[in-house]
């Protein structure tokens, strides 16, 4: 910039300036600013012609009231003029009022724009830069549209001034910030990557910042620009502190341009020029060893700049994530920083550790530096710094070191700031559950949990022991004890008091056998936090007494002296009021059995996302979250449970049970429209296959029948009952092809029937539910009565590393004689499979041991969903599945006569969708759908084309994946 | 309940501080509060941060406000805060709970006027010279947060500014019995060798005046002070054309009725000194008190009826084109020819685009005044029943503002040597049973002075 010469100093502004700070009070400036306004106004009066200067000066009034707070609406014009004076202050003054005080009025814009084109083509390069300072100042969208065009030209214009060029880089990023469709890309886009290897250093930092917010979009459209910026980076890594004589900054060369560079490089995936990666690999390691050289300076400045530029290279790192060995000494670097006197630097490298604990390469030696975490978490004095040290804890927790790491978790709550608190309780919450081991500990967690921060348990947090206990069978005795004990504190927070309360109203009675906590002690325990509760929670008490009274007969008469008390039966809350009513009554009207089937345990909760993970994320804000999800490690980190929220309060109502005599009574209330002869596709075992339709033996024949020859006393027999599932769209037992057989043709002493839950709770798309009843058709007893579900492969089925979810819920030991017993299972696809699950049972008939395993009609179909698409859509996916191995085949002779109507019939029953018109032979069937599972959905598309003289089909499946393809077409053959 | 009372200058800084309770300051104005102190002051006594807050929460809430705050009561964090501003002073009370709003500006209004009695202007300087006297009246003014005597009179009786006087036993006692007694405000044993009283008869009277001439409010509140220089303890009685004691006496005789019923006047409300006999008042409607020793007001009242406008203002403004404005402003008094109006000064105001202005006018000076965004004309003394103009021609400069002026009204301000309300002083008549002086040989001076309030004629 020129030097103001001693003639512009503009005095009369001095003084204006000096009077308005001298002013007492708002009044006397306000006066004062009036007079100047005035004063102006009378100069800037049209018949007055007033030199540069004065103008300049009255402008720069203007300007400076403006920047006080007051109004200006004038003198537009005046500046506007000044625009085309040929004196570098006057144009500067007038850029500066226009970039301030920009107005919308049409003609000055005109007028503006007029200007700045005159001073774009000039050849004087300050006025240049002048104009696009003032483009960039006011960005707006009129601005944009005149200008864009002619900005990328003068970036690449060979004859550009460096200053000018590294001012035009700057305006055109602003303009591609503020509306990037103003900005054309053309050639010109691949002569803005060579800018990298100019010569001036200010020009290759203005252009990096504009490249890497273009390659965001268009990522292709600058691609070579990672070969230069690496030559450019390893340029200036390697040089030596007094190489770029004005761009080192405190003996670190060019620290800015470093960063943008290796921001830029973030940007793209690692290069695949092995001579390029080479280099880079170089700068880095360069970076990271001069990390550890002793510090030129002991400024500030000098190792601010010079951790700047380690942390970006971390990134950079981090991003590419295919470097062990770099990782490892990222992870080493940072490891240093974690005790560093700076607070800064300790936070930034806590930060930058929890992504480096979510790679795989690094993740080991990040666990490394798990007690000096913890230190930070307990000693330091910065909250966010203690913030980012839990946040790295709990990216860095496996199941090793998870018991470590809560336990500590644990600890510090009880000394944590009160901000931090809630977010704790959920990370501690959602280890316990990843990472549990045996479930006792998780109890004791969550419960310690609830003892130490129970202000801080938000619902979720509760809801989900509750779940958990509810689900699993095996840690409900121990989860009863533990409250039982928790609850004997003196004083205990109210959610451990709802928890307690709904865990023992369901499982009070396995630790009943106590007497220390028999049931008259586990109501007097319960009752005397009675009072001390909130509303909701005394609701909840009130269900866990009702349910007491099923539990335990013996303290009827107790709890219903309680229930009768004026304070329940009149109480001011209407729910409190009606509970007590309510149960009062039901438990002196009903009998026994009525009882004992509204008050039954409560179902299993169905699988879900885990709640408490979604509420993490949503406190953390979108994007936050992904840190946190480490799903990469764990794909199925909603682990044990889903996360449907339990109603305690609500008394738990089988309605299966109920529905079953109905629903054996009369046929399926609806069925698919296609199926005509749906009425007798549903066949009582009794029945016999006499019943079949003539659609001939179906697959489903292949399940629930024995694997192994069964014994020739074995009293089982099986009903499969597809039930209504109209409404639902992916049904367990396919409704065309019936799936009802009878597994044992020997035996009539049990049976087991099976219906899809018609959906009373919206299901996940990829889950369903299925119903087995068990009767017992002999009139003995069965003893050990104990059905488990088996995937071939795997030994339990809550172990998520099988394809299938099963969750199960007990079934009770024994069934008398002539009784039926039901089972509902609840399966979700997580992936393709191909064998069916097996169903195992096993009891004791008359002292002898007997075991039937059965398949369970679960098959990939079952979770087909039909897709209709337009024949040209189909053709265009045919051909997208054109590889050989996405392709299954098969020719096979017809078992069955060959009828159109009936295999439609089949194909819909089979879960795909039948397309008309697509195939020009109309003969032929088409059909596409879509394989729903947890971790991906596999498309699907079929063709059928029968051969009415050969009696031969050919049947082609074409899926995304081969193993789908294969197993469907084997499943689908066997049916025509 | 005042809870505390600051006093500050211009700049926000705390010149006087005292609190009364501990309720005020506490944690939700200290959240309000941009914390940041000003420095150390003579004046201030308290350390407390909690006083602090509500200290600072004023000044950066009211004094230091962005936008002028013009609501004399502010609520900061459920504290209110009453302010009155004496030249570039603030005078704050501060409370927690639900006062009489009118009772603390009272209050303040009457610190002012003992301050003013004891060292002269309020300003910054004499507020440092005289803190130790501050703290000492308001240690007597105010207990606890509650209003005690504040009658300047009795007041100077005991707290002097010629440091410590020592008193004699029964001096004192003296002063507590009579401070304590039934008539506090007036000491026994005054002795005047001229018994001599002053009545003033302020009033001011506020109009809004459409362009066509119709009124569209007007009321005049007027003060009746007294200056006494009377012995001993006298009795006074004061009577004055109160339309409702005309009519009661103009029962017995039907013509006097007749005769002053023009002249009476409706009193819409009014207030009266303490030493008021208001029992009296109340049954007879007469004012009957002795009066405290020197200056105090009487009596304040409000009329709405019937009010003499001493000018009338005809504007006519005329619009030529975008650039220019032609203004001519009419005034007329209208009172008898033989009384002079003073200080007259008309303000018409100018849009903000004015580039510049000339003015012809008949009598006295008019003036530009670009501060103002106004045209001021002064006339130093007009008589009754004259008739004067200006003209003005003012230049605007187009801007690209399309906002329309607002015509701000013309507003006027004068003094007139008679009552706007028609307010007329009939007797005061002064007894004084034990000293042997007469209604007759008191000496008696009235005098009426009628101001300008807000005086506007929109145009």
């Amino acid at each position: 910039m020129p030097a103001v010469s001693k003639g512009d100093g503009m005095r009369g502004l001095a003084v204006f300036i000096s009077d308005i700070r001298n002013c007492k009070s708002k009044e006397a400036e306000i006066k004062r600013i009036n007079k100047e306004l005035a004063n102006i106004r009378s100069k800037f009066k049209g018949d007055k012609a007033l030199d540069g200067y004065s103008k300049k000066k009255y402008v720069c009034k203007l300007l400076f009231i403006f920047l006080l707070g007051h109004d200006i609406d004038f003198g537009h014009m005046e500046a506007v003029n000044l625009l085309s004076s040929n004196k570098y202050t006057e144009k500067q003054i007038g850029y500066l009022f226009i970039s301030v005080l920009v107005n919308s009025n049409s003609e000055l814009i005109r007028l503006i724009n007029n200007a700045i084109k005159n001073d774009l083509a000039s050849r004087n390069p300050t006025f240049m830069c002048l104009a696009l300072h003032c483009i960039a100042n006011v960005g707006s969208r009129e601005m944009g549209e005149a200008f864009a065009a002619d900005i990328p030209r003068i970036l690449v214009a060979g004859d550009s001034m460096d200053s000018v060029k590294q001012s035009a880089a700057l305006c055109l990023l602003r303009l591609y910030k503020a509306s990037p469709d103003l900005v054309p890309m053309g050639e010109w886009t691949a002569r803005v990557v060579h800018l990298l290897n100019d010569q001036h250093m200010g020009v290759v930092t203005a252009a990096v910042s504009l490249i890497t917010c273009l390659c965001k979009k268009n990522p292709d459209d600058f691609k070579t620009c990672v070969s230069l910026a690496v030559s450019r980076l390893s340029r200036i890594v390697s040089s030596a502190s007094t190489d770029l004589q004005d761009y080192t900054y405190y003996f670190v060369p060019a620290p800015w341009l470093s960063v943008k560079l290796l921001r830029l490089l973030q940007c793209y995936p690692p290069p695949e020029d092995a001579a390029v990666k080479g280099r880079l690999v170089e700068c880095l390691e360069t970076v990271l060893n001069k990390a550890q050289e002793p510090p030129k300076s002991k400024k500030v400045q000098h190792s601010n700049a010079k951790n700047a530029i380690l942390f970006e290279t971390i990134s950079l790192i981090i991003h590419y994530d295919s470097e062990p060995n770099l990782l490892v000494r990222a992870c080493n670097q940072l490891g240093q920083f974690l005790q560093h006197r700076e607070t800064n630097l300790r936070y930034l490298a806590l930060e930058s550790m929890c992504t480096l604990a979510s790679s795989e390469f690094s993740h080991e030696a990040v666990k490394t530096h798990i007690d000096t975490v913890i230190n930070a978490l307990k000693t330091e004095r910065d909250v966010s710094v203690r913030q980012r040290a839990a946040d790295l804890l709990y990216a860095m927790c496996d199941r090793s070191n998870a018991k470590q790491i809560v336990s500590e978790m644990l600890r510090y709550l009880e000394t944590a700031d009160y901000a931090i608190r809630e977010e704790i309780v959920l990370k501690v919450a959602i280890l316990a559950e990843k990472y549990a081991v045996d479930y006792s500990w998780y109890v004791d967690t969550i419960l310690n949990l609830i003892r130490i921060a129970g202000d801080y348990v938000s619902e979720e947090v509760w809801y989900r022991v509750l779940q958990i206990v509810t689900n699993r069978d095996d840690v409900q005795g121990y989860a009863a004890k533990t409250v039982f004990e928790a609850l004997q504190a003196p004083a205990c927070h109210e959610n451990m008091v709802k928890v307690g309360g709904y865990i023992l109203g369901e499982f009070g009675n396995l630790i009943a056998g106590d007497p220390r906590s028999s049931p008259p002690v586990q109501f007097s325990l319960l009752h005397s936090k009675f009072h001390l509760c909130s509303v909701a929670t005394r609701a909840l008490l009130l269900s866990t007494y009702i349910k007491f009274i099923n539990l335990f007969p013996e303290t009827k008469a107790t709890i219903q002296g309680v229930l009768r008390a004026g304070s329940q039966l009149r109480n001011a809350d209407v729910e409190l009021q009606q509970r007590a009513v309510e149960y009062l009554t039901l438990s002196s009207v009903a009998s026994t059995d009525v009882l004992a089937t509204v008050l039954e345990e409560m179902p299993p909760f169905p699988e879900r996302e885990s709640s408490i993970l979604a509420k993490l994320k949503r406190k953390k804000g979108p994007g936050a979250g992904s840190a946190l999800d480490d799903g990469r490690r764990d794909p199925s980190s909603n682990d044990i449970n889903g996360g449907m929220e339990p109603t305690p309060s609500t008394v738990s109502t089988p309605s299966p049970s109920a529905d079953l005599l109905g629903l054996r009574a009369a046929p399926p209330p609806a069925a698919p429209p296609a199926s005509a002869g749906a009425g007798n596709l549903l066949v009582d075992v009794f029945d016999g296959p006499a019943a079949q339709p003539s659609l001939g033996p179906t697959p489903e024949e292949a399940f629930l029948s024995e694997l192994e020859p069964p014994a020739p006393e074995s009293p089982m027999a099986l009903l499969a009952d597809p039930a209504p599932a109209a409404e639902h769209p992916r049904h367990l037992a396919p409704p065309a092809p019936s799936g009802l057989s009878e597994s044992s043709q020997s035996s009539d002493r049990t049976w087991v029937g099976q219906r899809d839950s018609d959906g009373a709770l919206p299901p996940p798309p990829t889950a369903g539910r299925m119903y087995l009843f068990y009767g017992n058709k002999t009139s003995v007893q069965f003893q050990n009565f104990s059905p488990t579900v088996v995937h071939p492969g795997d030994l339990q089925t809550h172990i998520l590393s099988g394809p299938l979810a099963v969750q199960t819920k007990r079934v009770a030991a024994q069934v008398d004689g002539g009784a039926q017993v039901q089972q509902v299972l609840n399966i979700e696809c997580l992936r393709d499979f191909l064998t069916p699950p097996l169903l195992s049972v096993r009891f004791r008939y008359g002292g002898a041991p007997q075991a039937l395993t059965l398949k369970l009609p679960v098959t990939i179909n079952k979770f087909f969903q039909p897709t209709e698409m337009a024949a040209q859509d189909f053709f265009q996916r045919w051909k997208q599945l054109s590889l050989p191995q996405q392709e299954a085949q098969k020719i096979f002779k017809a078992n069955h006569p060959m009828d159109a109507e009936v295999t439609k019939a089949k194909l819909l029953g089979f879960g795909s969708a039948l397309l008309d018109n697509v195939d020009p032979n109309p003969e032929n069937f088409v059909g596409a759908g879509i394989i729903q599972t947890k971790a991906l959905q596999v498309g699907c598309l079929l063709r059928l084309e029968p051969n009415a003289q050969a009696q031969m089909y050919r049947l082609t499946l074409r899926t995304s994946k081969e193993p789908v393809s294969r197993h469907l077409c084997e499943l689908l053959a066997q049916q025509f | 309940m005042i809870g505390g009372l600051f006093i500050y200058n211009h700049k926000g800084e705390v010149l006087i501080s005292r609190v009364y309770r501990d309720d005020i300051g506490s944690r939700q104005a200290a959240d309000s509060a941009v914390s940041s102190s000003s420095g150390p002051f003579p004046g201030e006594r308290l350390g407390g941060s909690m006083r602090r807050n509500a200290v600072d929460a004023f000044r950066v809430n009211v004094i230091h406000a962005r936008q002028q705050v013009r609501s004399p009561v502010t609520n900061i964090a459920r504290t209110s805060f009453f302010h009155v501003k004496r030249s570039n002073i603030w005078l704050a009370a501060v409370t927690k709970q639900n006062v009489n709003a009118a009772m603390v500006f009272e209050f303040l209004y009457k610190m002012c006027d003992v301050m003013a009695a004891y060292f002269g202007k309020i300003s910054e300087e004499n507020i440092k010279n005289n803190f130790v006297l501050i703290y000492e009246l308001l240690d007597e003014i105010l207990d606890f947060g509650y209003p005690q005597n504040s009658e300047t009179g009795a007041l100077k009786t005991f707290i002097t500014q010629q440091g410590i006087k020592s008193q004699t036993k029964e001096e004192q006692s003296q002063i507590t019995s009579q401070v304590t007694g039934q008539i506090g405000w007036r000491r026994e044993g005054i002795k005047y060798r001229r018994n001599e009283l002053f009545l003033d008869v302020l009033e001011s009277v506020n109009l809004l005046m459409s362009p066509q001439g119709q009124v569209l409010s007007a009321h005049v509140s007027g003060r009746v002070v007294m200056k006494s220089y009377l012995s001993g303890m006298p009795e006074c009685k004061f009577g004055m054309n109160d339309k409702i004691v005309i009519e009661k006496q103009g029962k017995g005789t039907a013509d006097e009725t007749s005769k002053s019923g023009k002249q009476s006047i409706a009193i819409d409300d009014c207030t009266f000194h303490q030493c008021v006999r208001l029992s009296k008042f109340d049954s007879e409607r007469s004012i009957s008190f002795i009066p405290p020793d020197g200056e105090f007001e009487l009596m304040r009242y409000r009329t709405t009826k019937d009010i003499i406008l001493p000018f009338r203002v005809i504007p006519l403004v005329r619009e030529v084109g975008r650039t220019k404005l032609e203004v001519k402003v009419v005034i007329k008094s209208n009172f008898k020819p033989s009384l002079l109006a003073q200080k007259i000064e008309v303000r018409i105001p100018t849009p903000l685009n004015t580039s510049g202005v000339q003015v012809i006018c008949m009598k006295g000076k008019a003036k530009y005044k670009a501060s103002e965004n106004a045209i001021v004309w002064k006339i130093k003394r007009m008589a009754g029943m004259k008739e004067s103009q200006i003209s003005a021609e003012i230049e605007l400069l187009p801007t690209n503002d399309k906002k329309k002026w607002a015509r701000p009204p013309i507003s006027m301000n004068f003094e007139v040597p008679f009552a706007p309300s028609g307010l007329k002083v009939r007797y005061l008549k002064v007894f004084e049973p034990k000293l042997n002086y007469s209604d007759h040989d008191v000496i008696k001076w009235v005098r009426y002075i009628g101001r300008s309030g807000i005086y506007e004629t929109r145009c």
